[in-house]
């Protein structure tokens, strides 16, 4: 396996779906070369921080309207 | 919500009415929810529903099922940073990818963050959407794949083209310089 065949795979590394053989080759070239094993950790790096983005929250306008059917369905009132 | 609705739709504003269309069909819809996948997978199935027809009404989107040609098993990672195949070591490094910065400030976290929403707004329409829900939503294969009606193996290849893009947007804010 060389390193540009072993980029491609880190997803499938990652997420547990490469088959045991695969794996083992994959692993077996991540202990003797660290620039594979810092792109996997940066690959996995990348998740987490896209896991740190806070859900952008609606505009002050969004919301009020938001709220308004929010009220009007609670009420008994058609929305809209 | 919004983030995963902006993918379908034209514009910011439209992604705004579609989250508050999705509300009020679950509010609507609640009494007949079956209980057959959990609350959250059921509302954003609703959410993909909307977003894909409004989508649909603005002409943006393609047909979800059409679009492989973003799947096209380009290399993730740019060639020219691999030996070329008359090289001793074929498909190796030509230099290892510099390490990652491990002190944090909020200046850097903030750019970081930045840098992510841009990578995000670049990819294609499945990478964005997949790598909105996996990563940034943290939803599971499991759910992002029976929300979007996808294969396992089809879900990972969109989810590793989406970080690999996000991984290269990042690395000039996070690489440490000066080790050679």
């Amino acid at each position: 396996m060389t390193c540009q065949e072993l980029v491609e795979l880190v997803t499938d590394y990652l997420e547990d779906a490469l088959d045991p053989e695969t794996r083992d080759r994959f692993e077996e070239h991540l202990a003797l070369c660290p620039g594979c094993e810092t792109y996997l950790h940066q690959m996995a790096e990348t998740a987490t921080r896209l896991g740190q983005i806070p859900v952008e929250t609606l505009s002050g306008e969004a919301q009020a309207v938001l709220l308004t059917a929010f009220r009007d369905v609670r009420d008994g009132r058609t929305p809209m | 919500m919004l983030h995963l609705a902006r993918s379908f739709v034209a514009t910011q504003a439209s992604a705004e009415e579609v989250v508050q269309d999705t509300w009020l069909a679950v509010i609507q819809g609640i009494d007949d929810f079956e209980g057959r996948s959990t609350v959250r997978t059921w509302v954003y199935r609703i959410l993909i529903n909307t977003a894909k027809k409004r989508g649909l009404r603005e002409s943006r989107t393609v047909p979800w099922s059409s679009m492989f040609t973003e799947d096209d098993g380009r290399p993730t990672v740019d060639p020219t940073l691999f030996r070329g195949a008359d090289d001793e070591y074929p498909g190796g490094w030509v230099s290892f990818p510099p390490p990652w910065t491990t002190t944090e400030d909020e200046v850097l976290a903030g750019e970081v963050r930045a840098r992510l929403r841009d990578a995000i707004d670049t990819l294609p329409e499945r990478q964005r959407t997949v790598v909105t829900l996996r990563d940034v939503l943290g939803h599971t294969a499991t759910e992002v794949c029976e929300m979007l009606a996808i294969s396992e193996g089809n879900q990972r290849v969109l989810l590793h083209r989406g970080r690999a893009a996000a991984r290269a947007r990042l690395a000039p804010y996070l690489e440490v310089t000066g080790h050679g």
